[in-house]
């Protein structure tokens, strides 16, 4: 009877080890700290009403925001332990974690920092400003869109929930490959944990890849044409494209290594006629789009701030869009690239090896593309261009390693070891973290309505490069001596040790530049009076998000702007004589000369708590698959189910903001 | 070769660095040259991005012929060509030991393989243990050892010398601690090693096999004086489904046997 109601749970289950007691406790504290604040600022019903419940791309963006923020500082903890780990642990210390526990924490930092970090700030931006910029007021799918923030959600939990039951992670490396992450080597509930985080967290992304994709071929404003989009959009055109068309794959293995886990089967075991290298197979081809999806968004991020704060048109609009598909196109190509060294003989290894080195051209063109737009402009260095700046110089360097790599011959004395582990992590941090850096400073007075601290800004960053620049060089260096990744203890012979500890110097700067990001955000808001927007146009912005109000009202453009050409919104600022002092915006012209301005009424998206309830059901279902509950799984599948047929029967999914109303809202924010 | 690349793309990257931050300075806002100089709606040059097309394709055009023929010169396929008879060694991934098996010479050894210098040595994978790779870094590639599969590397130590050899993929908690030592010498004291471990008191019984088998972390060496003579090929089919004419395998995986 235990048994059927409690599957394979038992008391063991609950934390014992000083970690996951350490985590749960901190869990827990976290949670009860916030309920007493809510509490005591009388916040709930606000915090449902405003936040929770909110179909809005804007509230949404900022959820997706905050809690990648959090999943960012958890990954950014593993990181910190993974390094001051690898400093010790030479000759006769063997560091502070034994082998199991350090390899459960590199493949949660990889899966947190992959699908939770840098894949939530990403739907996060662009939920919150690609509307904007394509002057839509909501993306097509507003359900969906808040289903797929809390699918998302959930995974976040279920990745911590280990430390509360269950007490181990998978330990098998980000990607869990077989045999290892089978049954017969893998007995415990780690992997099912990792299954099911990425399979609900997927499903959310796959939602959102979607939603975004049919908004911005739909729903874009009249006179935007493709070729008149801002690059931001593009590029994360390009992404969402790359997550309809590769998201599936992961679902589907991850769906058939938890077939053989559960049910017995053996589609990758090393037994039955299962075939472990159909998984790497499976997994790459996922994988190699997915960390295109991570980092062309930032390239579209970079166009845009390279264009505003050179004060010029971006260089070669055209080639820069036929960069970015080709970029997206090609990542279809080249998987084989992750395991040259799995056997696959020449002719198959020269041909992805050729393909990936092409990959390189359209992003060397970006790069000359975003120079040439500085060349002869008046270029402003905030925070932002100095993000772009580091993101040149450090992503050259890691994409000539990425070429080195791509040749059979070289990679197969580099594959695995710390020369690989620089490059990807040079790749994703200048390149997608940086870009992220920099665009969340750069929109961040849009969504607010104050600006960030400058000054705190550029010491972060600078804490950052050196930091990033400390921490993987030695990396980089390693792996010639020939350091593999992942090692636990190494012999003092090796003569390791000073590197890692260099690297455990460079990850306490970083940790430094985070930390002063986060006092960045809180001094900033402390000072807002001081740094306010008040004209929606801080940054004398190109791009039609700039025309709106800052922050931007829950219905966005008061009226429909109209289009005509590219960097819409500076085509709007009529009437330069002469050059404007260097920093100084101008004053934000309408986007529609005033005599022609008309309200409309507009239907706008109600509040839904349906998104929630869904999620509740499937991650329910997932914990039940984990710990083999059947009832259940089957109670997960009906509710969900359930809720989708509730849904539909919803009427009230929409309500009108008359015209009035409208009026009314605009005319009370010119009120001095 | 790789020399070769990495000043092939600094030939790119340098002058894009320059121009990055030759640009930062001269275009700053602050700089009264900059307001002279201001052309806000300079936007293309036709000429100029066929530039930065075109050279960086016939940077990655040279990279990808040297690619072409190293790969097909550094294939773990292609035999090493040689006046010295290559030896054979069969080498299977052990959770997390390496157990090195010498058919010719009938003695098998644990985190310790010895070769004659300046001769192919002819090395045969598999597993019984998840995916590990098997690599000696001062002598060449690595390849992967997996279970039900065969592989195949042939290397050659043009000195004697002693090297380290190590597993690069994870394959459990004993992962790191899968070192072994691979040593090259003289054709004489390959010799006189072989007999010597010949002496060796431990015979690798497929018991014994079954025991060493089993999970261990940071072996000690280990020599066995003979080896049950299925034993390989035992390991080998282990996980197979029973015997059917196999598939034919596509011409660019003969090497590996399933």
């Amino acid at each position: 009877m235990a048994h059927f109601l409690f599957g394979n749970l038992t008391w063991g289950s609950l934390p014992h080890l000083w970690y996951t007691e350490g985590a749960t406790a901190s869990i827990a504290l976290m949670g009860i700290a916030a309920a007493a604040a809510l509490t005591y600022y009388k916040r709930w019903t606000w915090l449902w009403k405003e936040w929770l419940t909110s179909t809005d791309p804007k509230k949404i963006g900022v959820m997706y925001i905050v809690l990648a923020s959090l999943m960012f500082f958890r990954g950014g903890l593993d990181a910190i332990m993974i390094w001051i780990q690898q400093a010790m642990s030479s000759g006769a210390s063997h560091g502070y974690l034994d082998a199991s526990h350090l390899q459960q924490i590199f493949t949660a930092h990889g899966d947190i920092m992959v699908f939770f970090a840098t894949m939530g700030f990403l739907f996060g931006l662009i939920n919150l400003i690609v509307p904007l910029q394509i002057g839509a007021r909501d993306l097509a799918f507003p359900f969906l869109n808040s289903l797929g923030f809390w699918l998302y959600a959930a995974g976040a939990v279920f990745i911590n929930l280990f430390f509360v039951v269950g007490g181990e992670f998978a330990s098998a490396g980000w990607l869990s490959l077989p045999p290892l992450a089978e049954l017969q080597y893998s007995p415990g509930t780690g992997v099912d944990y990792w299954i099911w985080s990425l399979q609900i967290s997927g499903l959310g992304t796959l939602l959102g890849g979607l939603n975004f994709v049919v908004t911005i071929l739909k729903m874009r404003v009249k006179g935007m044409t493709l070729m008149k989009m801002p690059l931001f959009t593009w590029t994360s055109l390009c992404s969402m494209v790359l997550v309809i068309a590769s998201f599936p794959v992961l679902t589907a293995t991850t769906l058939l290594l938890w077939l053989d886990r559960f049910f017995g089967m053996h589609f990758f075991t090393s037994g039955f006629g299962g075939n472990p290298m159909m998984y790497v197979n499976l997994i790459w081809m996922w994988g190699h789009p997915e960390v295109y999806i991570l980092v062309i968004p930032s390239f579209g991020i970079f166009s845009e701030i390279v264009a505003t704060f050179s004060g010029k048109r971006i260089y070669g609009y055209v080639s820069m869009v036929c960069a970015a598909i080709s970029i997206t196109l090609l990542s279809f190509l080249v998987w084989l690239h992750h395991f040259f060294t799995m056997g696959s003989g020449a002719d198959v290894n020269a041909f992805f090896g050729i393909m990936t080195g092409i990959i390189a051209i359209p992003t060397g063109v970006q790069m000359f593309n975003w120079v040439m737009t500085m060349f002869r402009g008046r270029i402003r260095f905030t925070t932002p261009m100095h993000y772009f700046l580091g993101f040149v110089s450090l992503f050259t360097f890691g994409g000539m390693a990425g070429v080195l790599l791509s040749i059979p011959g070289a990679d197969f004395e580099l594959h695995n070891s710390l020369f690989l582990v620089a490059h990807f992590h040079t790749m994703i941090v200048s390149g997608g973290l940086f870009g992220i850096f920099a665009g969340i400073v750069y929109w961040f007075p849009k969504v607010t309505g104050f600006k960030l601290n400058e000054r705190l800004g550029i010491r972060a960053f600078w804490l950052w490069l050196a930091g990033f620049f400390l921490s993987f060089t030695p990396l980089y260096i390693l792996g010639f001596m020939g350091a593999t990744r992942r090692l636990d203890h190494y012999a003092v012979t090796a003569g390791y040790q000073p590197y890692f500890i260099a690297a455990a110097i460079g990850i306490c700067l970083i940790a430094l530049g985070a930390i002063t990001q986060l006092w960045q955000v809180v001094v900033s808001t402390k000072e807002r009076k001081q740094n306010q927007d008040t004209t929606g146009d801080p940054w004398d912005g190109r791009t039609l998000e700039w025309s709106t109000h800052s922050p931007v009202p829950f219905y966005s453009f008061a009226v429909t702007p109209e289009v005509h050409s590219r960097d819409a919104f500076w085509e709007t600022k009529i009437g330069r004589k002469e050059l404007p002092p260097p920093g100084i915006s101008l004053s934000r012209r309408e986007a529609i000369p005033p005599s022609t301005k008309k309200y409309e009424d507009i239907e706008m998206s109600a509040n839904t708590a349906m998104g929630i309830y869904l999620s509740a059901f499937v991650f329910l279902f997932g914990f039940a698959a984990v710990w083999h509950i059947i009832w259940l799984m089957l109670a997960g599948v009906i509710g969900a189910i359930a809720c989708v047929i509730v849904r539909s029967f919803d009427e009230h999914t929409e309500y009108t903001l008359t015209a009035a109303e409208v009026e009314k809202i605009e005319m009370a924010r010119k009120l001095p | 070769m790789i020399v070769t690349a990495v000043l092939l793309m600094l030939a790119v990257a340098i002058p894009l660095l320059a121009m990055l931050y030759t640009f930062a300075w001269k275009y700053r806002a602050g700089n009264p040259k900059a307001d002279k100089t201001y052309d806000p709606e300079r936007t293309r040059g036709v000429f100029r991005e066929l530039i930065w097309w075109a050279i960086p394709a016939a940077v990655v055009a040279v990279i990808a012929v040297m690619n072409w023929q190293s790969t097909h010169a550094l294939d773990p396929y292609k035999a090493i060509v040689s006046d010295n008879k290559p030896v054979t060694i069969q080498v299977v991934a052990l959770e997390w030991k390496w157990l090195f098996i010498y058919p010719a010479q009938g003695i098998a050894t644990v985190n310790f393989v010895e070769f004659p210098e300046a001769t192919p040595v002819h090395f045969e994978l598999t597993a019984d243990a998840p995916m590990s790779s098997f690599w000696i870094p001062e002598l060449g590639s690595q390849i992967y050892a997996m279970s039900t599969m065969q592989t195949q590397i042939d290397l050659m130590a043009s000195s004697t010398g002693e090297y380290v050899g190590k597993d690069t993929e994870i394959n459990g908690a004993g992962y790191a601690g899968m070192t072994f030592v691979a040593k090259s010498a003289s054709q004489e004291d390959f010799d006189a090693w072989t007999a010597s471990v010949k002496q060796s008191q431990n015979v690798l019984t497929m018991d014994a096999y079954n025991a060493l088998m089993a999970p261990s972390q940071n072996n000690p060496q280990a020599f066995y004086s003979s080896f049950d003579k299925n034993l390989y090929g035992t390991i080998l089919t282990r996980y197979m489904p029973p015997a059917t004419s196999s598939d034919s395998m596509p011409a660019n995986m003969e090497g590996m046997k399933m």
